[in-house]
């Protein structure tokens, strides 16, 4: 690894390099975007857009299960094991993650991590479960944040939202970020409300903060649209890995297009595979 | 039969399954005549030092393991199965296999590095071995990991890899393998390096 002006003196001490992520949404076992994608796919099926991206250079993957009904919740259970059978890079399976069961029958069907939103902020010590009997290195705690006015309960002026960012929960974005690392989280996912689905680029100033605060690897999610916006959140921000969505699924950009553009300014990225 | 040690360590599916997937008979086992009549074993798994040699010891499976080391017949460990197979891990000051000469430490959080070490490190191979056939050199294979050995034997170390310091993150010793990073989660090159043992005929 060359080391670069671009980088900070974090990414040059830690010579791991900046992982990208594609999440795919998965509902009832289909996976509800991604129609751009090329060649033999079946559409909407969640193995071969994991075969897709694994054979295409992405460093891990996330799965979103956004069924409802815990009846479903088997198919994805299917699904998990499906992919765990034939894609060998680490992934993750959020989604209605609630119990210490839940969380068990995920890791048992094969993902190396859970990822826990709304279910942690319910109830925190579904994290300090959660990495007593799987380790740290398993949990992963993603949270919604949306910018708001400072107060005395939100000094940082971010507040953690639940429920696929329709519900306010009163507390500070940083403070929770801190307080789930001492429960015991291994990582930590920012999604930024206000970025997401708006291709304007990550929220560079949330993910700094909370990047440079906590001992654990930040993810940042929301609002990517070109591979610019990947290097500024990981040069500007010190994020550690970035989460990709429309920008891959539908054909804009690959993975490996987006490795080059990083390798080119400077950003240690996995170039073969 | 490879037996895939069970010493009720997480992340012994992954392991399975890539050992299926390349088309081998692998079996999850704690059963001791199950191991010493093995082909071969990998001893893979996630978890603290402690914790994992109390439950080898607990089980029996500490001294068949030495004995299957004593066997010649080839076994491979793979992150917490590196860091066991030398006399002590910095980690709850615990007394390892003590396989190999050697210990195990931390590395030195600092405001800019983070530990444990999550992702995609590269790993130049600093001995040729068979392990690495058609393994391009360097390669980024994935970690999760806040220890790392140090072996007492330098001519033991066949890869290495940077964080804050450089580490040993493979090595190899007459019939023994062990990698810091999991090489059944990194992609086709650790498939590659899997099947290199796999296929070995001793």
């Amino acid at each position: 690894m060359k080391a670069n002006a671009a980088l900070s003196h974090t990414q040059i001490d830690a010579m791991i390099t900046k992982r990208i992520i594609p999440c795919l949404d998965v509902r009832a076992g289909k996976v509800t975007k991604g129609i751009a994608f090329q060649g033999n796919i079946d559409v909407g099926d969640p193995v071969g857009m994991a075969r897709f991206y694994y054979e295409g250079g992405a460093d891990e993957l996330v799965f979103y299960d956004i069924t409802a009904s815990n009846e479903r919740r088997d198919i994805m259970i299917e699904v998990v094991s499906a992919v765990a059978g034939e894609i060998f890079i680490p992934f993750s399976v959020g989604g209605g993650l609630r119990t210490l069961d839940d969380m068990r029958r995920v890791l048992l069907a094969g993902a190396e991590k859970v990822s826990i939103d709304s279910g942690a902020v319910r109830n925190p010590q579904l994290i300090a479960e959660g990495a007593k009997a799987f380790g740290s290195q398993c949990v992963v705690l993603s949270m919604q944040v949306k910018c708001v006015p400072t107060s005395d309960h939100i000094p940082s002026g971010y507040e953690i939202y639940i429920d696929g960012g329709r519900r306010p929960m009163g507390l500070d974005a940083i403070q929770w970020a801190e307080r789930g690392v001492e429960l015991g989280a291994g990582e930590i996912v920012v999604n930024s409300i206000d970025q997401d689905g708006t291709k304007a680029g990550y929220e560079l100033k949330l993910t700094k903060a909370i990047a440079d605060r906590v001992p654990v690897p930040v993810i940042a999610s929301g609002g990517a649209g070109n591979p610019q916006h990947l290097r500024d959140v990981f040069v500007k921000s010190n994020a550690d890995a970035a989460i990709v969505a429309s920008i891959t699924h539908y054909g804009e950009f690959a993975i490996g297009h987006i490795k080059r553009y990083l390798e080119g300014a400077g950003v240690p990225v996995r170039n073969t595979w | 039969m490879i037996a895939i040690i069970d010493y009720g360590a997480g992340n012994l599916t992954s392991v399975e399954r890539a050992v299926t997937y390349l088309g081998y008979d692998g079996s999850i086992t704690a059963d001791s005549e199950t191991i010493l009549t093995a082909e071969k074993v990998i001893f893979p798994g996630v978890g603290a030092a402690r914790a994992t040699m109390d439950n080898l010891n607990t089980a029996g499976i500490a001294k068949v393991l030495q004995a299957f080391y004593k066997s010649g017949k080839p076994m491979l460990g793979i992150c917490i199965g590196i860091q066991i197979l030398f006399d002590h891990s910095e980690e709850e000051d615990t007394p390892c296999l003590g396989l190999l000469p050697g210990v195990v430490k931390k590395f030195d959080a600092t405001p800019t590095l983070k530990v444990p070490q999550i992702g995609w490190n590269e790993v130049y191979q600093s001995q040729s071995h068979p392990i690495f056939h058609d393994v391009p050199n360097p390669a980024h294979f994935y970690f999760v990991n806040s220890y790392y050995p140090v072996p007492q034997a330098a001519s033991d170390v066949i890869g290495r890899a940077t964080y804050g310091v450089e580490f040993c993150s493979v090595v190899a010793h007459q019939n023994l393998i062990a990698t810091q990073f999991h090489l059944e989660k990194s992609g086709r090159i650790g498939l590659k390096m899997l099947d290199n043992f796999l296929r070995d005929k001793g």
